[in-house]
């Protein structure tokens, strides 16, 4: 995918307004998940500004990608990128989690019916993004668009993440891409500590998946791991793309603490003021 | 006498009565849906033979998914392949789907409201030798309990033919239970099936019901027999005629026949319910909650009291765990003297 210069340039403070959205959103909360949020803003921001087939306007536009978020509590993310990519209003990201929100804690279809899944409980993402590859190859649509997959490193834990990634490797979905945020947190502490992932890469090649790692924030090499995976004929492609955990506000990086809780008001405060500073260099 | 209006199975009482499994209904059932909807695919959980859906995989080799033993993968990923708008039925064994994997099931079937089929087979205690692990005795429990699931416990093959075609039609989620053994054929093709409504298949040959006797599944043909019985035998001392019953099939739990439940307890003022599952949270329960809301009368529930089951055959474990005929017929005595009591 042709990647300009000046487009990174444009990501990149898109990136940014999406982590002040999610600093504001979750300081009108007061409860919610910070790092995970923060740590795959690039990401989400280079999927639905560059790579994506979609149409907010017309969000059930039959020829669309789809995306399946599997690790439900990094929302926020999810919301912020779709507001600014034009989903629904940007103010209306005040909302989240208030009652009569169509911002679910969790995200839910029923409020937000363009959402392809409800999610939360973690593990199941992976398998419905299967299920949609494998209806994909039924129907022969497996060339006309992909199913990707956000996903968590600590939701690997589970035992139904690795029966999907099982039956994806042996059904070899070339139509599927997945995308795991190793940002090495989960909630108890690190995930090396809680229950060793490590070889990760391993693991998924041992399972017949086409394995790519790229650093999490550097949409040149985004945008060269995407290419790779949608190139990829022989099966399905998990990009391990390295994170960093609160990524954008300095006292939140690389803190298993800011998983699941959220920034109080001078916290948020002290946060918004440095990405807007981080802004006027870019 | 056997209801004249449903055109029901005029040799049940014979010796030699058809017997099939309601499991084959299924399979034979989903073959048909598939002719008729290419959407229609199937999943399984390496039972594909016990669950009969190899009926479909052979007719439509393309449209079936083998998932391997992981019961978790099979709903979910049954999930994602609702989503692209087909109807998946996904099959196993009752007490692994939905026993294993009820959350699963919660939130990316029932909440996520994907027109997944749940086919849980061999439920019940008449799974037999296998013993108490495989016999699933709190699945209608869980699955009545979830918003947006319809839950659908055939009384034989025939009517498990009619519920899979209507499945196969729905946009909703739906639980479909099946038993493994032969049970006899109780209904025709001729007999009318409809989701959300119960039937009355038993009625007394003149005059009103003295007690309401509700079944769901494949014990439907025990209770028959008990209504039969108690109508000739007379058991109570100076009655003529003996016990005037009426049978319900109650084969959809949920949508539950709400009105069809009153007015059955209106006319007899008693109530039994016969099922092949734990006492607490089934069928029994659920009728409880419509009566006790609406038209409270005494009940007495024929199921599993609280207990696992354990090797046997079917026959003997019913017997066992008191669903027999003569369970039955003793909890029609006893609410009858409940009934004069009150």
């Amino acid at each position: 995918m042709f990647l300009t210069e000046e487009k990174i340039k444009k990501l990149k403070k898109t990136a940014n307004n999406i982590r002040q959205s999610i600093i504001e959103m979750l300081v009108e909360a007061k409860s919610g998940h910070t790092a995970g949020p923060l740590g795959m803003a690039d990401v989400f921001t280079f999927f639905y500004f560059h790579v994506l087939k979609h149409n907010p306007k017309d969000p059930f536009w039959e020829g669309r990608d789809r995306v399946i978020l599997s690790n439900g509590h990094i929302c926020p993310v999810l919301y912020a990128t779709m507001a600014h990519s034009g989903y629904f209003p940007v103010e209306e990201l005040k909302t989240l989690r208030k009652f009569g929100t169509r911002l679910q804690g969790h995200p839910h279809r029923e409020y937000m019916p363009w959402l392809e899944n409800s999610s939360g409980p973690l593990g199941a993402g992976l398998s419905q993004a299967v299920g949609m590859a494998l209806a994909d190859r039924m129907d022969e649509k497996d060339k006309e668009r992909f199913i990707y997959c956000f996903m968590s490193d600590g939701e690997l834990d589970e035992g139904n993440s690795w029966e999907a990634i099982m039956l994806a490797g042996k059904n070899k979905l070339r139509n599927l891409i997945t995308v795991v945020d190793r940002n090495n947190i989960q909630i108890d502490g690190y995930t090396e500590h809680i229950m060793p992932l490590e070889p990760l890469a391993d693991k998924w090649r041992s399972f017949n998946w086409n394995v790519i790692e790229v650093g999490g924030h550097d949409f040149k090499f985004l945008n060269k791991a995407v290419e790779k995976a949608q190139e990829n004929k022989d099966g399905p492609t998990v990009i391990i793309a390295h994170t960093i955990p609160g990524k954008g506000v300095k006292e939140f990086e690389r803190d298993y603490k800011w998983h699941g809780i959220v920034p109080n008001k001078e916290q948020g405060e002290m946060a918004l003021k440095e990405l807007k500073e981080a802004a006027y260099s870019l | 006498m056997l209801n004249p209006k449903l055109k029901l199975n005029t040799k049940i009482f014979n010796d030699d009565v058809e017997q099939i499994p309601i499991r084959k209904g299924f399979g034979e059932g989903l073959a048909l849906a598939g002719e008729i909807n290419k959407n229609v695919v199937a999943l399984c959980a390496d039972l594909t033979e016990s669950t009969q859906m190899h009926l479909f995989k052979d007719k439509f080799p393309k449209r079936f998914i083998e998932i391997g033993v992981a019961e978790q993968n099979l709903v979910t990923v049954a999930s994602g392949i609702a989503a692209m708008g087909k109807i998946p039925f996904c099959s196993s064994y009752a007490m692994f789907s939905p026993g294993r994997n009820w959350e699963q099931i919660r939130t990316t079937i029932a909440y996520n409201d994907r027109p997944v089929k749940i086919v849980g087979s061999h439920a019940g205690i008449s799974v037999g030798p296998d013993g108490g692990t495989h016999q699933a005795l709190e699945d209608i429990a869980l699955m009545r309990v979830m918003p947006n699931m319809d839950v659908i416990s055939p009384c034989d093959a025939i009517e498990a033919k009619k519920a899979t075609l209507l499945l196969a039609k729905t946009k909703k989620p739906a639980y479909l239970r099946l038993a493994r053994e032969k049970t006899s054929i109780i209904t025709t093709e001729d007999t009318p099936f409809e989701i959300g409504k119960a039937q009355i298949f038993w009625v007394p040959d003149v005059g009103l019901a003295q007690v309401g006797i509700i079944v769901t599944g494949s014990l439907m043909y025990r209770a028959l027999l008990a209504a039969k019985e108690l109508e000739t035998e007379g058991t109570r001392p100076g009655q003529q005629g003996g016990i005037k019953t009426k049978v319900m099939n109650l084969s959809s739990i949920v949508p539950i026949d709400t009105e069809a439940i009153i007015t059955l307890a209106k006319e007899c003022k008693a109530i039994i319910t016969v099922e092949e599952h734990q006492v607490s949270g089934g069928m029994g329960s659920a009728v409880a909650e419509v009566l006790a809301q609406n038209y409270p009368v005494p009940m007495e529930f024929i199921g599993v009291q609280n207990l696992f089951g354990q090797s046997g055959s079917p026959d003997e474990l019913i017997e066992h765990y008191g669903m027999g005929v003569k369970d039955i017929k003793k909890a029609v005595e006893k609410i009858l003297k409940r009934k004069v009591a009150n």
